[in-house]
């Protein structure tokens, strides 16, 4: 780096986002948290006004049937987490399980499964998604979920896959092997914690990537059916009566906005912590 | 063939699309041999491979018509979408990331480095809306909406209806781009020829352009093959929003009502398309990089 004295600040203001980001996702799951014991309105309750403006009363105004927006955008947030968490899951326990799987199996094996990879890995998360939403009949909030687990798996066995045989390829596994380590120890012993950092951050990335991807797909329209208030789904419907009431349009999607930023400040955050060599790049 | 694989596993039998509720037994059985869905799957797959081969995707389920010759109608909107927001990208992106990186400490730097996070966080659709919102209601300079029925035979019109979607676009991907170009960046100052260069007396802009441009941009180009293909998905959803008759829309349509040829068709000219612009990365890579030409044929 250019100057050895610009460090420490960068350094800090590296953590201080850090923090932002943390607190940003903090918000997010107290919200969601508090949605399953209280909500400032019924959220089919229609009794306030149509396409009410910003008040006190609502926060950010009414819909079109006269619904809280508020609510539905706390809702929205446990949703949103909801499917990250449960999308990233899926794809952490297929990956990682096909990557290393992918790394100690024989060499043809392994070419397969790393051209399976890569074809699938050209099909971006979203595009994929899409079409495991396709596959099953009704639309739900697991469908997504599963759609967008599946399309994170391939990432995720892909990273899994150069990352492991990186390990693998060291002068000390060679040791555990020949002292006489099988392995399924060596898999729990040496690889995974050689390799957890880097995941953590590209889980972090891929949760992120998947709220993302959920708010489009429900702004398709193949995403969770109406009772649940999903943020892209509100934005659909809000695209509707743009004319007469902008903040619906943009409500949803600033909630959106923070969840993300706070998610994407976090993984840079560990991956500073995880590898202090990158500290300072990009 | 993963195509072929992942459309067959999709359950619902595509016969049921031509066919109403309450079909006899003996309508599905006509449908599914118009179909070839009762055909055995190795057989189905064959005559999937050969038709391939021979540039014929079949025709609608739906609609009865040609897929090929509608794919052709579809790209007419989709690849200038692409080509311009992707162009306006490169615009907004090069420049700015060079900045913010060489300007990484004055408040500008930090603001572009800010902006394009936020940029990166922004879901395209919401972009668009937000752009709708501005644009079309508020200053009214363009249309929220829709295509020209005659398309390019109004060239004006149908740029008009282009702008919002191609702004839409290239504002999100010139985020993530800038921040490739602000990285390289930041490696090319490190690096030690900037450093002799500078000592051998050629001033810091000309450093940076005779021999900062030339290392900083090879891997830049990788990326922005990468970023090209993902180009398209930002516009299959952005042609929703925009009501444009575009190669994502039939995707869409085609998907919800199990029109298999439309969506397989659009796939493989998607992939297809996609396949070609890596290649096109890799060659220009080559040219630039007189480093990577005397590596043998393939690449990692």
């Amino acid at each position: 780096m250019s100057a050895v004295a610009a460090l420490p600040t960068r350094k800090s203001r590296r953590s201080w986002l850090f923090a932002l980001g943390l607190t940003l996702v903090g918000i997010n799951v107290a919200v969601a948290l508090l949605t399953l014991v209280w909500l400032p309105y019924d959220p089919s309750s229609t009794a306030g006004g149509r396409l009410e403006t910003p008040s006190l009363l609502h926060w950010a105004g009414t819909d079109r049937l006269g619904r809280d927006l508020f609510t539905q955008i706390m809702i929205g947030s446990r949703i949103a987490l909801m499917v990250g968490a449960g999308a990233v899951a899926i794809g952490a326990a297929i990956g990682v399980t096909l990557g290393v799987l992918s790394a100690f199996a024989t060499r043809l094996l392994d070419d397969t499964f790393a051209a399976a990879f890569d074809i699938l890995i050209a099909f971006p998360t979203l595009l994929l998604a899409m079409l495991v939403v396709a596959a099953s009949d009704t639309a739900s909030l697991w469908t997504a979920i599963l759609a967008l687990g599946i399309a994170i798996s391939a990432i995720v066995a892909r990273l899994t896959r150069i990352l492991a045989k990186r390990v693998i390829g060291m002068d000390y596994i060679t040791a555990a092997r020949t002292s006489g380590t099988s392995w399924p120890q060596i898999v729990v012993k040496h690889v995974l914690p050689n390799i957890w950092p880097t995941l953590l951050v590209n889980f972090a990335l891929q949760f992120g990537i998947a709220v993302t991807a959920e708010a489009s797909l429900s702004y398709l329209g193949l995403g969770a059916p109406p009772p649940n208030a999903s943020w892209g789904r509100l934005l659909q419907e809000a695209q509707g009566t743009v004319y007469t009431a902008p903040f619906g349009a943009i409500a949803p999607g600033l909630a959106l906005l923070i969840l993300v930023i706070g998610i994407n400040l976090s993984a840079d955050g560990l991956r500073d912590i995880g590898d202090p060599t990158r500290r300072g790049s990009r | 063939m993963v195509l072929f694989a992942l459309l067959r596993l999709l359950p619902g039998d595509p016969a049921n699309a031509l066919l109403g509720v309450g079909a006899t037994a003996e309508q599905i059985a006509a449908a599914k041999a118009q179909v070839g869905s009762d055909l055995p799957l190795a057989e189905q797959f064959v005559r999937f491979v050969s038709s391939l081969a021979r540039f014929d995707l079949g025709t609608s389920f739906v609609s009865q018509a040609p897929v090929g010759a509608e794919i052709p109608n579809r790209l007419t909107v989709t690849i200038p979408v692409t080509l311009l927001s992707f162009a306006l990208a490169i615009v907004l992106a090069v420049p700015l990331g060079i900045v913010a990186a060489v300007k990484a400490d004055r408040w500008y730097g930090g603001v572009i480095s800010v902006v394009s996070q936020l940029g990166i966080a922004i879901p395209v659709f919401w972009v668009g809306i937000l752009l709708v919102t501005a644009f079309a209601i508020n200053i009214r300079l363009f249309p929220s909406g829709g295509f020209p029925r005659h398309g390019w035979a109004e060239p004006l019109e149908a740029l008009r209806n282009l702008a919002l979607p191609v702004l839409t676009i290239a504002v999100v991907m010139a985020s993530s781009l800038l921040r490739y170009v602000r990285s390289a960046t930041q490696d090319v100052l490190g690096s030690d020829y900037l450093r002799t260069a500078r000592a051998l007396g050629s001033g810091f802009t000309e450093a940076l352009l005779r021999h900062g441009v030339r290392n900083g941009v090879v891997p830049i180009i990788s990326i922005i093959g990468i970023e090209l293909a993902s180009t398209f998905l930002g516009a299959v959803v952005v042609e929703r929003v925009f009501a444009l008759p575009g190669l994502g829309s039939m995707l869409l349509l085609g998907i919800s009502q199990r029109d298999y040829p439309n969506v397989q068709g659009v796939l493989f000219v998607s992939t297809l398309l996609v396949l070609l612009i890596g290649f096109i990365a890799d060659l220009v890579q080559r040219l630039v990089d007189p480093r990577l030409r005397d590596r043998m044929v393939g690449s990692p």
